[in-house]
């Protein structure tokens, strides 16, 4: 199905977007300006759990510029809960708390005032009184019998308890030699974007519409505003031409928008809540999974891994939306590149008095991926084999695909062997280990580590199903319409949010590599959702393979009807016409053809000159489906979920300061296959952007708690991410093993690097403390853990 | 009270609120919507302006601390509507951004530190751009993007036959 040698696709061209990012002319949600707007500033709860006794508002709404305040039973009383992926009636989220908040941080109320700061300072006049209650933070704490419920009406803290078999599990553990087990936990974290979530909203009562502009990544967003607010469809009109500064997956914002789509129906005026940093990090409703493993894994004398048990502990914090569905994802991906025959996996989901989390980058695959490869890790240090080769005896190899996991899924293509020998070539490894070895006798603490992994991308989001047997869902379409008007001009869609994935550039680059027009003349425009086609959103990695899909299938009917029309003004069959570069020729006589001019006109304005009956104009559309289709899981929760597999392999040389515990990346590979790149230097971003948040994942960024359940990581002093400083250069070696399913044989990048770093850092920095006798196997690895585990460490040598 | 501003070679005389920041100042007051709030304490850099040709972040100031002084934003180092400088373009040949929310600022040090050091080497280039946070990029394009700048203005006015 790929389209051969490309003219601009995988061409070393600019991204049409950055021309005005560097003119600081983006537009993004707070620079949006309407007459007469309000804004919001919010009352948090200062308690992980406390019932609501009383509300006092009088004297935040005698403050000047106040204009009005809203508590959780005002909203509740006028909307609906917000939408939630499990079947869990009795956990219901909203905006504001209703009667009890149960983390530090929750909304309980909201100040709307003429300015924001105006508004901040009412807030600080509100008096609420609190009965603190018995809280739980920890998961496995959560589990227990005696917990504290988070939601009593639930009767336990479990929102998910799902075991799948896949395989002969047992009969592999009993027929392997060796075993063992390993428990690994990543750490709270999230994507933390440099702007924070941010959402404006006007209700116009004449229209009946209520625009909503916001920082938002999220699918079907304008419904769930929609059906929280109980107005129809037709009336929520989401503005997808605002530039998002940043998501990677966190930018939901649902109970913003329907906040502020509440109150500007109430007050009838434009209404704003730009998230202050603190509001992003404590109750933005954004943080990522916080994930306990327990994996054993079978395997034999070579290392060859037959069977995985892995039992994975989510902590989702106080309320759940999509969240749970992270456990879901992996499923696609659960035995990684490996050729594991069997396996059994437990995913739980519970809830705690944490703030609540929401889709990051990767949707629970960078967790999974860590865990599997700290246990390939484990295997070859058990049996004192290399762990490169480990790895390369447990590899799916290149003739076994399109190779079928024991989840169901099949992946599409691959060429690991390769990326890998690409990467160490020129006898690399052995040097790496050599100049390893060399810091070590230098007195170091040195160490090499891998990390091997997939990135599944652009699915069909069956992981509903999959957890959730009452949600039917097997479809994330996505669509491109394109116009060509009469003057011959070429308008392209998307029908989404962009967040810096260089979208337009996509549509630009496929539409214009199929119709043969160079892409800048292409404008791709990003119409609101009462004017657009549907579109999953930039999740799941997904968009150059469905975005990409769609607008190289929408260009093809267009090129089609443009055939059809030449073929018929020549009057010549179809079949012996044929398009290049916006011309349409007959094959036979190629002098004897139609221009582009000619062709426009004639749709446009000569409608005896179309075939008899044909729709005259130049517009076409496609919705384009997952390229696997859609089939629901089977019983033992069998599913394909993702089409195309990219694969990553990162390997790293660093030291460790062996009194400060600080280490430092001294070389960073980075193997990368995602099949064809529509755009290099998109792809290249993508990959260097995921490494960095790998490393901030693995080494600096936790939303940590104190004993009291307050978040103690609220700003950008407390919750570290990596600066220019601490991102290495990176050596980035490219593979393409075109996807057999796409358009050009590309896969998705959104969230390459990422999905493998922390891993190949674990392992690193495991391999280097490993002759102290020690190992590290929950993340963020903090400098200072590991200075004083090496310190212990170093004075039990001593002794 | 009465502020007297200079942003861009222009004197404004603005009626503020004491306690506004330069920041919402610039773009509230003045509507100057390149720098943008990231985290408001200082750390990441975002509200990045040049005060008398110096990265300051603008989130830490106030507004009338800023008189007397030249103050230089994103929409005074772009030559013109639709026109880059030779940073800006730079930017745009490496990619070097991805969401563009951090990128107005990035290219302000750039400029101060092109301005300072017409010859930077990566590491001068790393410093000087590690007090602004990108989420998206890892840096490596934004490292590329200055290099690039440098190498082009620096090779701008000579004669083809010694640019290197």
């Amino acid at each position: 199905m790929s389209a051969g040698p490309h003219r601009f696709v995988s061409a070393d061209r600019r991204v049409r977007e950055d021309r005005r990012f560097v003119a600081g002319k983006g537009r993004f949600v707070a620079d949006i300006e309407l007459p007469n707007t309000k804004h919001v500033a919010l009352v948090t709860c200062p308690y992980p759990a406390a019932r609501i006794k009383n509300i006092d508002a009088r004297a935040a709404l005698a403050m000047p510029g106040v204009r009005y305040v809203v508590d959780g039973p005002e909203l509740a009383a006028a909307t609906l809960p917000l939408m939630t992926g499990l079947d869990t009636p009795n956990v219901p989220r909203r905006p504001l708390a209703l009667e009890v908040a149960r983390y530090s941080g929750e909304w309980i109320l909201a100040v709307v005032a003429d300015s924001r700061a105006q508004a901040e300072d009412a807030a600080e006049f509100v008096e609420i009184v609190y009965e603190p209650l018995a809280f739980v933070l920890d998961a496995e704490q959560a589990l227990q019998k005696d917990s504290p419920l988070v939601h009593e009406a639930h009767g336990s803290n479990v929102l998910l308890d799902k075991t799948f078999v896949w395989g002969e599990v047992e009969r592999d553990f009993a027929a392997s030699p060796h075993r063992l087990s390993l428990r690994v936990k990543w750490g709270r974290s999230s994507t933390v974007p440099i702007e924070t979530f941010g959402v404006m909203a006007n209700w116009d009562p004449w229209r009946e519409i209520l625009d909503v502009y916001a920082s938002i990544q999220m699918p079907r967003f304008a419904e769930q505003i929609g059906n929280a607010l109980k107005i129809p469809n037709t009336s929520v009109c989401v503005h997808y031409d605002i530039d998002v500064g940043g998501s990677y997956g966190v930018k939901r914002g649902i109970k913003h928008a329907v906040l502020c789509g509440y109150l500007a129906r109430r007050l009838g005026v434009p209404v704003r809540l730009i998230e202050d940093r603190l509001e992003n990090m404590r109750g933005g409703d954004a943080h990522g999974p916080e994930r306990l493993f327990d994996v054993e894994v079978a395997f034999d004398n070579e290392g060859v891994v037959r069977s995985m048990k892995m039992r994975a502990l989510e902590n989702l914090g106080a309320y759940a939306g999509r969240s749970p569905f992270q456990l879901g994802k992996p499923v696609g991906a659960i035995v990684g590149p490996y050729r594991i025959t069997s396996v059994q996996y437990r995913a739980i989901a519970v809830v705690s008095n944490k703030t609540t989390q929401d889709a990051v980058r990767g949707f629970g695959q960078g967790p999974t991926n860590f865990a599997i490869e700290r246990c390939i890790d484990e295997v070859a240090n058990f049996l004192r084999v290399d762990p490169l080769e480990v790895r390369r005896r447990n590899l799916i190899r290149r003739e076994e695909f399109p190779y079928l996991i024991p989840s169901g899924t099949t992946y599409d293509s691959g060429d690991y062997q390769t990326v890998i020998d690409k990467v160490i070539a020129d006898n690399g490894y052995e040097r790496l280990k050599a100049e390893r070895d060399r810091l070590r006798r230098a007195g170091k603490l040195a160490g090499i580590g891998i990390g091997a992994c997939l990135e599944p991308s652009g699915g069909n989001t069956t992981f509903e199903p999959l957890l959730n047997p009452k949600i039917t869902n097997s479809t994330s379409m996505d669509s491109c319409r394109i116009n060509v008007d009469s003057t011959g001009a070429i308008v392209a869609t998307m029908h989404t949010t962009s967040s810096g994935q260089g979208h337009e550039t996509l549509v630009g680059t496929v539409v214009g590599e199929v119709l043969q027009v160079d892409p800048d003349e292409i404008r791709i425009t990003r119409p609101d959702s009462l004017n657009s086609l549907p579109s999953g959103t930039p999740v799941a990695s997904r968009m150059a393979i469905m975005l990409g899909g769609a607008a190289f299938h929408a260009a093809q009917k267009l090129k089609s009807k443009l055939t059809v029309i030449g073929a018929y003004d020549i009057g010549i069959p179809v079949d012996r016409a044929a398009y290049e570069r916006g011309e349409v020729f007959d094959r036979l006589i190629p002098s004897n053809k139609r221009s582009w001019t000619e062709l426009v006109t004639i749709a446009h304005r000569n409608y005896h000159r179309l075939p008899k009956g044909f729709e005259p104009g130049l517009a076409v559309e496609h919705i384009y489906q997952v390229p696997t289709g859609g089939t629901l899981p089977t019983s033992d929760g069998r599913v394909q979920m993702y089409p195309c597999f990219a694969f990553e392999f990162h390997l790293i040389l660093l030291s460790i300061d062996p009194d400060l515990g600080r280490p430092e990346i001294l070389r960073y590979q980075f193997g990368h296959d995602c099949g064809t790149q529509i755009n290099p230097k998109i792809v290249r971003g993508m990959s260097m952007g995921g490494i960095a948040h790998g490393i901030g994942a693995a080494l600096y960024e936790e939303f940590a708690y104190n004993d009291d359940g307050q978040l103690i990581a609220q700003s950008f002093m407390d919750y570290l991410l990596p600066t220019s400083h601490e991102v290495p250069p990176v050596e980035i070696v490219d593979h393409e093993t075109p996807s057999p399913l796409t358009v050009f044989g590309q896969k998705g990048s959104g969230e390459s690097g990422y999905l493998g770093a922390p891993a190949a850092l674990a392992n690193a920095i495991n391999d280097a403390i490993r002759p102290l006798g020690i190992s590290v196997n929950s993340l963020p690895i903090r400098i200072s853990y590991l200075g004083d585990l090496i310190a212990d460490a170093r004075a039990k040598v001593a002794k | 009270m009465h502020i007297r501003l200079s942003v861009n070679g222009t004197e404004h005389t603005l009626e503020i609120e004491p306690r506004t920041s330069l920041l919402d100042c610039l773009r509230d007051h003045l509507n100057l919507k390149g720098a943008h709030a990231g985290c408001e304490h200082g750390v990441c850099g975002a509200c990045t302006v040049l005060l008398d040709g110096v990265a300051i972040r603008s989130c830490l100031m106030f507004a009338p601390q800023a008189e007397g002084m030249a103050l230089t934003t994103i929409e005074g180092v772009t030559p013109g509507p639709g026109e880059l400088s030779p940073v800006q373009d730079a930017f745009c040949e490496t990619h070097g951004m991805q969401c563009g929310y951090c990128t107005p600022a990035m290219v302000l040090v750039a400029h101060a530190l092109l301005a300072d050091n017409p010859n930077p080497t990566r590491e001068d280039i790393v410093e000087a751009i590690s007090g602004n946070l990108c989420r998206c990029t890892g840096y490596a394009q934004i490292v590329d993007a200055i290099a690039l700048a440098a190498e082009r203005i620096r090779g701008a006015n000579r004669p083809a036959g010694l640019r290197k």
